[in-house]
């Protein structure tokens, strides 16, 4: 029992912890799809983090700091836009240059306006996402197995973590069953035949860029207004890269980023579940091992043990009309 | 007419060819005879008429003055040069760029297209040269990429698949919608872009170099579709710088130098020496003038040689075969039957899982490792077939490009330094000695013409003085009047006593040069046939059909055949 209670509290905060990531790595998804190399997310995510973190604070609304969040998130990428699409400059390069510029302004501004070493306010609860608890949850808990799943893992979490994981399916719909989503495809893939179908390749991409923002609004909503109650100095901590390996680990396909996502959230769970505990045989593992472990495992897997990863062909190339 | 036509048969053909003008404006559709499908007065407006249109990029007119009139349900080529202004001005017609002037009709009706929507709006499709396609889509998504007939997809999807099927049965295009398009070989897929323009309604289909990417067979079949089109009523337009292809399937041709058009005919009247000429600007020579060859001493000789590629097919299956001083051998197959693989293993590029390869009886290594700077030094060339992938690097100038493989000859310079100099000035020497133009060894390869491109990699491997040169697709994407050149150098280093081992999927070219001809089918040599050996008679051992004994007596006279003519 002990055993099962420990793997449902794991599950519990693998669930947690997989948010950022899923809303970052279909962000990624998006905008690689249309054929712009997204390297930018974590900048984004912290913007949309600081973002969220300062309007809660402010105004004490949890909705008016995920508007923010998506608003400054969607500029940050529009400038990605602007840079990868209209200029047709370094994909790679811009989206570092977003990196930079979000963890140095949050930090700048945050001290600036608050004074608290770049952390904003704490924040009361009325201006979270906080956990919801699903219907028929407390009764529902002593049915066996289904019911802890239902009442433990399913049930009691914020409104951001249950549109994260309505964003797989709806993503993958509007891939795979819209006319926006094939479009999308084929500009990731060859941009002339979306041009000589008459289709604005610019426009396109810039839709998809846009996406990515509003999605990388949510991720880092979720991590300064609802998993935490303020905003702290560099909190996206490499989530926006993980995402990016994710993504990769995916094949860009958006089942599978639910698949990646989860994996990499059930290790970063169990890496803090395992801070301090003595394994058998080994004893106690050093935290840093354990907080390096979804990094190692991301090179292992990638390295071989996927299959080929193929990315959209035209993922990163700008478009130019050709003679 | 225009531009230095003013040779006496010139000009005797420039009027000929103007009171032919005259007459297909007056006639229109009924031009050819062949088609007849315009039904009363509709039949006299032309389905495109080009007046004055002119295109410049900065200081270079890539199309002056242009007047073109095509006449409805009838296949038109235009042929000219690389860099004649084909493709510029198909691009105008389907608004990929705008005329700087010049107006355009479509079915009569003045027309300004800005983009390509509107090109499809008014019924004009065009088949790229580089398939517009989506490789990793189902055919069906590619047919209905742009036109998918609403934000959702599946209704549109339902309607395309029907609409397919009627397509397919109405112009025999037959495929299955459901297959990824990379999985299709090269004809499905130009047969995808076939139907994209139909399912857009299109009655005028542009196809630019249509057949540069197909195999004979593959040729053929397109050929029979676009017979079908035309009977059908649609208008094709028709790009190549082939003659054979213009003979062989149009209807009137224009045909177009330096960016202007130099006239118009009917194919029925004219024939392959008239239209290269007119595209060239001078008489050429399209038959290649060869003796008899003097075979001398075995210097390569290929003994049971077998590769099997990665992915652990059989590409050559023990082949044997010799090339003596002297003669050219030719490699006949379509395309994909082993003859890349073969030369490559023979030059060095890959390994074979077995056999023997002996330059100037001595055994080179094939199996073990492949190593193609040995075989140089041993007096191999090789000229591959594929220069953009292989045979240059296309970033670098000439003249980096010109020492490539035989960088470290001492000529070049001694330790780590290059001597620039001694480069600059023997490149400069083999750019005269091939007439590469422009004769700038600073320039990039990637700036140079296709033609002038495989001079470049000619150059670097004849120059050497090789006694055996590989030679793989000599000519292809080359035009008209470099082609003669290079015959003529390959003919020369023959005579010169050299062995030439000689692949190539274009069989004419092949006949004119080989003095014997090996043909390749499914990884093995099918037989061996003298220089004089029929088309039929090959295009039956290409087709894996070694017993030709019906069709070999007829064609057994030793002549040597031209390059265009059919």
């Amino acid at each position: 029992m002990d055993f099962l209670q420990t793997l449902i509290l794991t599950t519990d905060s693998a669930v947690r912890l997989s948010v950022p990531l899923l809303f970052a790595c279909l962000a990624g998804l998006y905008s690689e799809r249309s054929g712009v190399v997204d390297i930018g997310l974590e900048g984004k995510m912290l913007g949309g983090a600081f973002a969220a973190g300062c309007v809660a604070a402010i105004t004490g609304s949890a909705w008016l700091g995920l508007l923010a969040a998506i608003l400054v998130s969607i500029g940050l990428a529009l400038v990605h836009g602007y840079a990868s699409i209209t200029q047709r400059g370094n994909q790679i390069v811009s989206g570092v240059a977003i990196n930079f510029v979000a963890s140095g302004l949050t930090a700048l501004l945050g001290q600036a306006w608050f004074g608290r070493g770049g952390k904003t306010p704490q924040l009361p609860n009325t201006a979270r996402f906080t956990e919801i608890t699903l219907p028929f949850a407390e009764p529902m808990r002593n049915v066996p197995v289904i019911g802890r799943i239902y009442s433990d893992i399913i049930s009691g979490h914020s409104l951001l973590v249950y549109a994260a994981f309505i964003a797989i399916p709806l993503t993958w719909w509007i891939l795979y069953r819209t006319r926006f989503g094939l479009r999308l495809r084929a500009v990731g893939e060859n941009p002339g035949a979306v041009d000589t179908a008459g289709i604005s390749v610019a426009w396109m991409r810039y839709r998809a860029v846009i996406i990515a923002g509003i999605l990388c609004g949510f991720a880092g909503a979720y991590l300064s207004i609802a998993q935490s109650a303020g905003f702290s100095k560099d909190m996206t901590a490499g989530k926006g890269f993980i995402a990016l390996a994710a993504l990769v680990f995916a094949k860009w396909k958006p089942l599978n980023a639910l698949g990646a996502c989860f994996l990499f959230g059930f290790l970063d769970a169990v890496a803090i579940r395992m801070q301090g505990t003595a394994l058998p045989v080994v004893g106690e593992v050093p935290v840093q091992a354990m907080q390096a472990l979804p990094y190692i495992l991301t090179v292992i897997l990638l390295a071989g043990f996927i299959g080929k990863s193929i990315p959209p062909k035209a993922d990163g190339v700008p478009y130019t009309k050709e003679r | 007419m225009r531009g230095g036509w003013n040779r006496r048969e010139g000009l005797i053909n420039g009027d000929f060819i103007l009171h032919l003008d005259e007459q297909a404006t007056a006639r229109g559709g009924d031009g050819s005879g062949a088609n007849g499908s315009g039904t009363g007065q509709s039949a006299d407006v032309p389905a495109i008429r080009l007046v004055g249109i002119e295109k410049r990029f900065g200081p270079v007119f890539a199309n002056r003055n242009i007047d073109l009139t095509v006449a409805k349900g009838s296949i038109h080529g235009i042929i000219g040069e690389n860099g004649a202004g084909k493709s510029t001005l198909m691009s105008i017609l389907y608004g990929f760029y705008q005329a700087d002037s010049g107006d355009i009709y479509v079915n009569g009706k003045r027309q300004k297209i800005p983009d390509s929507q509107k090109a499809i709006a008014i019924g004009i499709g065009m088949v790229h040269q580089h398939f517009m396609l989506v490789e990793n889509f189902s055919v069906l998504e590619n047919v209905v990429l742009g036109v998918e007939g609403g934000a959702l997809l599946g209704k549109g999807m339902d309607k395309a698949r029907s609409e397919l099927k009627r397509l397919a049965e109405e112009y025999d295009l037959r495929i299955d919608p459901e297959a990824i398009v990379e999985e299709l070989p090269v004809g499905l897929q130009q047969r995808v872009e076939i139907l994209k323009a139909l399912y857009r309604g299109a009655d005028i289909l542009i196809l630019d170099e249509p057949t540069g990417v197909l195999t004979p067979a593959e040729a053929d079949h397109l050929f029979r579709i676009l017979g079908q089109l035309r009977d059908q009523g649609k208008t094709i337009l028709l790009i190549t710088h082939k003659l054979r292809e213009i003979m062989a399937i149009t209807d009137r041709v224009s045909v177009m130098r330096r960016g202007e058009m130099v006239g118009s005919v009917h194919t029925a009247e004219t024939s392959v020496e008239q239209l290269a000429e007119m595209m060239v600007g001078r008489h050429v020579l399209l038959n290649v003038e060869k003796t008899e060859s003097k075979p001398g001493d075995e210097i390569l000789s290929v003994e049971h040689l077998t590769v099997i590629d990665k992915r652990g097919v059989k590409r050559v299956k023990d082949v044997s075969f010799s090339v003596h001083a002297g003669e050219i051998v030719g490699i006949a197959g379509v395309s994909g039957n082993g003859q890349s693989e073969l030369m490559e293993a023979v030059a060095g590029m890959i390994t074979a899982s077995n056999g023997t390869v002996r330059i100037n009886g001595e055994a080179v290594d094939v199996t073990s490792k492949a190593d193609a700077l040995e075989r140089r030094h041993r007096g191999m060339a090789h000229v591959p077939e594929d220069r953009h992938r292989t045979g240059l690097v296309t970033k670098f100038p000439a003249r980096e490009n010109m020492i490539l493989g035989y960088q470290d000859q001492k000529k070049y310079g001694q330790g780590t330094f290059l001597d620039l100099g001694a480069i600059l000035k023997e490149t400069e020497e083999f750019m005269v000695d091939f007439d590469v133009r422009p004769p700038d060894p600073n320039l990039k390869a990637a700036n140079f013409s296709g033609g002038n491109q495989q001079k470049l990699v000619l150059a670097r491997e004849m120059e050497r003085n090789p006694d055996i040169l590989i030679v793989g697709q000599p000519t292809r994407g080359v035009d008209i009047g470099a082609i003669e050149f290079i015959h003529k150098r390959l003919i020369e280093m023959r005579d010169a006593g050299k062995a030439i081992l000689l692949v190539s999927v274009e069989l004419d070219e092949i006949r004119s040069l080989s003095d014997r001809i090996l043909v390749m089918f499914d990884g093995t040599i099918v037989g061996e046939r003298p220089a004089g050996a029929s088309e039929q008679e090959l295009g039956l051992m290409m087709a894996g059909i070694a017993d030709t004994s019906g069709v070999a007596d007829k064609a057994a006279t030793p002549s040597a055949d031209t390059v265009g003519a059919e």
